[in-house]
């Protein structure tokens, strides 16, 4: 059992970190940051590997292949879209004229 | 051995310190989000992460279907990648709830797979903790992917973005969240009845639709911030179903930042969680309105709002879900070009609800290539307006309406808002006269030092621009 609490602290502590991390990023970007989150927590696209790799009968194959299918889609478009939003985004050049 | 491969513990050093690198990662991933000059690191910083996660997981020993592994992964690049990018910027909400839902997904349909593989196999493994976890990961799971693409239907605007709502709704609702929580329970303390968990499946998949129907469209950015909690958090009970503290720690930061993200929103709404979730806001104030009796507006041609733009000096434009709509992001970009160089000083004023997706319209207003220094939060600008010649706005309704400061019986009563009636000129630009998406008339509109712009946003900015280019030089 002692696996449990060790998961415990560390889901404890990640919130925490989670929250300090997250209050700095400035609202200009919360889209971004959102889209950022999502492709981060696609890593379940860890627990869907393993499920489909080892491939112990049809029903778990055929679950774990939906599921690496749908944290893939995430994981690439939520990095590349995140990447196009924060390209975006540019300081003023300094082009001032009366 | 078989049993212990999944643990933690027991995995192949390489793996292990590959799932450790990405967790740190991870965490400054968001850390360089904090800022936009360090932004584009953070994400890079993600990607090397989970390509760590991903080659640490291939090189299990228990890897053995390559075949399958590299034919889903290129199916899900090849609809990930044009998702990424071809899609306007409008409709980054749509794609962000989509991707909830897809989330949502994979988390149940892996809670699924591992409850019948251990069942059948390994039934001992199905302690009281595994089995309660399973159970909360398969229900917050499932009810995420039904919820998030319910979200994504009333975005797409594929089903009414109004709340649909019918009698005794919430009753029959936390029933259903009640039986499903029952039947997870039962689960935990016997995972053998396992005809229990097909239904457990089906009420999560459908307590997640009649979450949202009721949901209006107005609430978006507060549905969406709370699926995004709920899709990090079932990620997190993934973790430790399978004892994978990567998991639990990507989980668990998707998770805060969701919840941040939905108390930042309801905050800028001045409603409670249950209010979003419950109360079918814009539904019941509708009707009060067609009440109301007709009064006078004043409103103004292209040409004349543009003259009073020009001789101001300073403008505030206060953009909403309206210009995403008419797509006039660029119009107004070229407006601000114009005023710009002709020594008005312009900025913007931006609601934290404003669009459908907390901090859309920053996105929207970048991809249009404004500046991001002339974008200012709400808590900024309004010490600026008393002093500002002309606040402009650009499809925005209910977070303008002085209501919210003052009229108690208002359903947006006490909600902040950009204070544009304080300008010393409002100029509105509409379609019509209708009520916004919370359902109510907004009394800016017959002020008498406000000129309503009717017309479609996109049209009417050109038309100013074309005005304002072509009169002087």
């Amino acid at each position: 059992m002692s696996f449990v609490m060790q998961n415990l602290y560390v889901f404890v502590l990640a919130t925490f970190l989670g929250f300090e991390v997250i209050r700095r990023v400035s609202p200009l970007l919360h889209t971004p940051l959102m889209s950022l989150t999502n492709a981060i927590s696609a890593i379940s696209l860890v627990g869907s590997l393993v499920i489909l790799g080892e491939q112990k009968d049809t029903l778990s194959t055929v679950l774990g292949a939906l599921a690496v299918t749908a944290s893939t889609i995430n994981v690439v478009s939520g990095f590349l879209i995140t990447d196009r939003m924060l390209r975006m985004f540019k300081k003023r050049e300094p082009k001032r004229d009366g | 051995m078989g049993e212990n491969a999944m643990h933690g513990s027991a995995l192949p050093l390489f793996t292990q310190v590959a799932y450790l690198v990405a967790a740190g990662l991870f965490i400054l991933s968001l850390k360089w989000l904090s800022a936009p000059t360090t932004a584009r690191r953070g994400v890079i910083a993600g990607e090397v992460g989970m390509v760590l996660a991903i080659v640490g997981t291939l090189l299990l020993p228990q890897i053995k279907a390559f075949h399958w592994i590299i034919l889903t992964m290129l199916i899900g690049s090849a609809i990930g990648i044009p998702i990424a990018l071809l899609m306007p910027m409008t409709a980054v909400p749509q794609r962000t709830a989509l991707s909830h839902s897809f989330g949502g997904l994979a988390v149940g349909a892996v809670g699924t797979a591992k409850y019948y593989l251990w069942l059948s196999q390994e039934p001992e493994r199905l302690s009281y903790f595994t089995m309660g976890v399973l159970s909360f990961e398969v229900l917050l799971g499932f009810l995420t992917f039904t919820g998030s693409l319910m979200a994504f239907g009333k975005l797409q605007e594929l089903i009414p973005t109004r709340p649909i709502v019918y009698k005794g709704q919430n009753v029959i609702n936390l029933g259903l969240l009640a039986v499903a929580i029952g039947a997870g329970v039962w689960l935990t303390l016997d995972p053998s009845k396992s005809a229990l968990f097909p239904l457990l499946i089906a009420l999560s998949l459908l307590f997640g639709v009649l979450l949202i129907i009721p949901i209006g469209g107005a609430d978006m950015p507060t549905v969406i911030s709370l699926l995004n909690s709920y899709a990090g958090l079932s990620a997190a009970a993934m973790g430790f179903v399978l004892d994978n503290k990567l998991l639990i720690i990507a989980g668990a930061l998707d998770g805060s930042s969701g919840f941040i993200l939905s108390i930042i929103m309801c905050r800028a709404m001045n409603r409670s969680f249950t209010n979003v979730l419950f109360g079918a806001f814009g539904q019941v104030s509708a009707k009060a309105l067609e009440a109301g009796e007709k009064r006078s507006v004043r409103s103004a041609m292209p040409e004349e709002a543009a003259q009073i733009l020009e001789t101001a000096q300073s403008v505030v434009i206060v953009p909403g879900y309206g210009m995403a709509v008419a797509q006039a992001q660029h119009k107004v970009r070229e407006l601000y070009d114009a005023l710009t160089r002709r020594g008005v000083d312009v900025k913007f004023a931006i609601h934290p609800v404003a669009g459908r997706m907390p901090g859309h319209m920053n996105v929207l207003l970048a991809e249009a290539d404004i500046p991001y220094d002339r974008l200012y939060e709400m808590e900024d600008i309004n010490s600026e307006l008393a002093q500002t010649d002309v606040a402009l706005i650009i499809g925005a309704n209910d977070v303008t309406n002085p209501a919210a400061r003052h009229d108690k019986s208002s359903p947006i009563y006490g909600m902040p808002i950009i204070d544009v009636d304080r300008a010393r000129t409002v100029m509105v630009i509409k379609r019509s006269l209708g009520a916004g998406f919370a359902g109510i008339d907004n009394e800016l509109y017959f002020m008498d030092k406000t000129l309503m712009l009717f017309g479609d946003a996109k049209a009417y900015v050109s038309e100013m621009v074309k005005e304002l280019t072509s009169g002087g030089h």
